[in-house]
């Protein structure tokens, strides 16, 4: 019995999320006193997992450079078994929650995603997680001898824990792919809504397109992502993957900061699981202050540039 | 070119989350059911593709007769076949079971179905079902072109979108962005009319073994009133923020 973490690189470098599934799996691994390892692909840092308590990381070689979801959950399942892993740990990026299922099937193992908690129960090991989009918890037993457990984001956060780290190269045998890369399109350089600590979102309050350089600016300062509301994706003010709520992409930050959002239930079911919701409306009544935790009742044209200038000086200070 | 669209049966975007049972079990009264969002942006795309290229669609839900209003729709909207694969699904895992033995006997070129389901959103069904099948798979699908035997499937990634080319047969995860809101058809008379007189089989499950099982429910613990900071002091609200909420 082990614990395997599966931390996800980008671009050669560990992706944000790595350090906490790295923080959960060690923390499981202490909880159940078994020992914990960590697979990675062309993560040039992959020794950096040594601050969060990983002692051993197995890099693959043999897998394309590019995230290929076949390819890298078939690395997953073979290094499992060969190293007798029974607990599989894996982030909620969009990769992850690809090629997670993959990996589930191919080792039977009884999956879970979106969990929040370390287990408190473990036998018969039940995990707590987010379901009906946020609007409840369920806990799910997971009765297999191989579990695989996807760790929502921000849900566990980081916990440093030096300990030295050795990097041991590996080929694996075997690795197929069924899908060809024929493009992709990022933006680079900034936080994405899957792995930032703070996300400002803006709604049809922005009254246009044009006026989304505010809520830039705003993110810009906190290093935030940027999200939008259903209706505002829908007119194409902003790309179809900034949609945040119950059809788009779920958020679960520690800050999520909504201007001009009304709060329809369905945006409040993706963003519910975000930690402290910050809410600036034009109207008291918007049923988001409900949801909310703070508040300001007034123009987002005169409140947003009046919070990016204070809170440069905040950082700046800082 | 056949198609399959998996069908789950899910509570309305709208409704109210409310167990009973002690808290181990979903509470279904006062609930409308609709078809999971995921699945029809995936089913009025494969009627698109049928329009456009011609094709037969069959729609599967593995469940109870619960689901069969819903299946209806399902024809109203443009499917040819409907088939309920009959048993009570427990997990995912058991499902896409279900799903692969059915497709093994019953093979298609094209097998689409909601990225997750918004009641449980597992996100796994998909996934499994084409491994076990051993056949490409796209998740979070949000393009799908077909020429001939290969498909051009697109992506949404964290902050962008990848462009994949896999041949047929393979599975999709769709999602909002396969085709728009305004898109989805609603079923009007002359549909509803039709589907009475589809086919509509169900089919003995194979009950297979479940590897998960939701054990209780917990709803979020009630919110807290708002802290309204007056607009002129916006100071206030950062210094809520650093010292009280700890985010900034």
């Amino acid at each position: 019995m082990s614990v395997l973490i599966i931390a996800e690189s980008e671009n050669n470098t560990l992706k944000r999320n790595a350090s906490e599934i790295a923080s959960y799996g060690v923390a499981f691994a202490a909880k159940l006193n078994i020992s914990c390892t960590a697979i990675t692909f062309h993560a040039e840092n992959a020794d950096t997992l040594g601050q969060y308590g990983v002692s051993h990381v197995a890099q693959v070689t043999n897998v394309p450079k590019h995230f290929d979801a076949h390819a890298y959950a078939g690395a997953v399942a073979s290094y499992a078994k060969n190293c007798n892993a029974t607990h599989l740990i894996i982030g909620t990026s969009a990769d992850a929650k690809f090629m997670a299922p993959i990996i589930a099937a191919k080792l039977h193992a009884a999956y879970a995603s979106n969990v929040v908690a370390l287990p408190e129960e473990v036998s018969p090991l039940t995990v707590k997680r987010s379901a009906f989009t946020n609007k409840a918890f369920a806990f799910t037993q997971l009765n297999a001898e191989i579990v695989l457990i996807g760790v929502g984001n921000n849900a566990f956060g980081t916990v440093e824990n030096n300990v030295s780290c050795k990097v041991e190269t590996i080929e694996l045998e075997g690795i197929t792919s069924n899908l060809e890369q024929l493009s992709i399109e990022k933006v680079t350089g900034k936080a994405t809504i899957a792995d930032a600590d703070v996300v400002v979102s803006g709604g049809r309050g922005l009254k246009g397109p044009e006026n989304w350089h505010l809520i830039e600016d705003l993110a810009e300062v906190l290093d935030a992502a940027t999200a939008c509301s259903k209706p505002v994706s829908d007119m194409g003010w902003r790309p179809h993957d900034e949609h945040v709520g119950q059809t788009g992409k779920p958020v679960s930050t520690n800050l999520y900061i909504a201007i001009g959002i009304s709060g329809a239930i369905q945006h409040l079911a993706g963003v519910n699981s975000s930690k402290v919701k910050v809410v600036i409306n034009n109207d008291p009544d918007a049923p988001f202050f409900k949801a909310a935790d703070y508040g300001v009742v007034g123009d987002a044209f005169e409140v947003i540039p009046k919070l990016t200038e204070k809170l440069k000086a905040f950082k700046a200070q800082a | 070119m056949n198609i399959l669209v998996c069908i789950s049966h899910v509570p309305d975007t709208t409704s109210k989350i409310n167990f009973k049972d002690n808290d181990t079990a979903f509470d279904t009264s006062g609930v409308q059911y609709i078809i999971n969002p995921n699945d029809e942006f995936g089913l009025t795309r494969a009627i698109w593709l049928k329009e456009k290229q011609g094709a037969q669609i069959h729609v599967i839900h593995v469940g109870t007769a619960a689901a069969d209003a819903t299946l209806r729709k399902c024809l109203a909207i443009g499917a040819d076949k409907a088939f309920r694969v009959d048993t009570v699904a427990i997990d995912g895992f058991s499902v896409a079971q279900e799903l692969a033995a059915f497709v093994e006997e019953n093979p298609y070129d094209l097998i689409i179905t909601g990225r997750e389901s918004i009641d449980y959103n597992g996100a796994m069904v998909p996934g499994m079902l084409a491994t076990l099948l051993d056949i490409p798979f796209v998740t979070n699908c949000v393009g799908l072109v077909i020429e001939g035997t290969t498909a051009i499937a697109e992506r949404e990634i964290d902050g962008g979108r990848e462009k994949l080319k896999a041949s047929l047969p393979m599975v999709i995860g769709g999602q909002k962005g396969l085709v728009e809101e305004s898109d989805l058809r609603i079923p009007n008379m002359r549909g509803i009319m039709q589907a009475r007189q589809k086919p509509f089989d169900v089919v003995p499950a194979q009950q297979n073994k479940a590897l998960t099982q939701e054990a209780a429910f917990e709803k979020p613990a009630p919110k807290a009133e708002v802290k309204l900071v007056p607009v002129d002091d916006i100071d206030q609200l950062i210094d809520l923020l650093h010292k009280e909420a700890n985010v900034i």
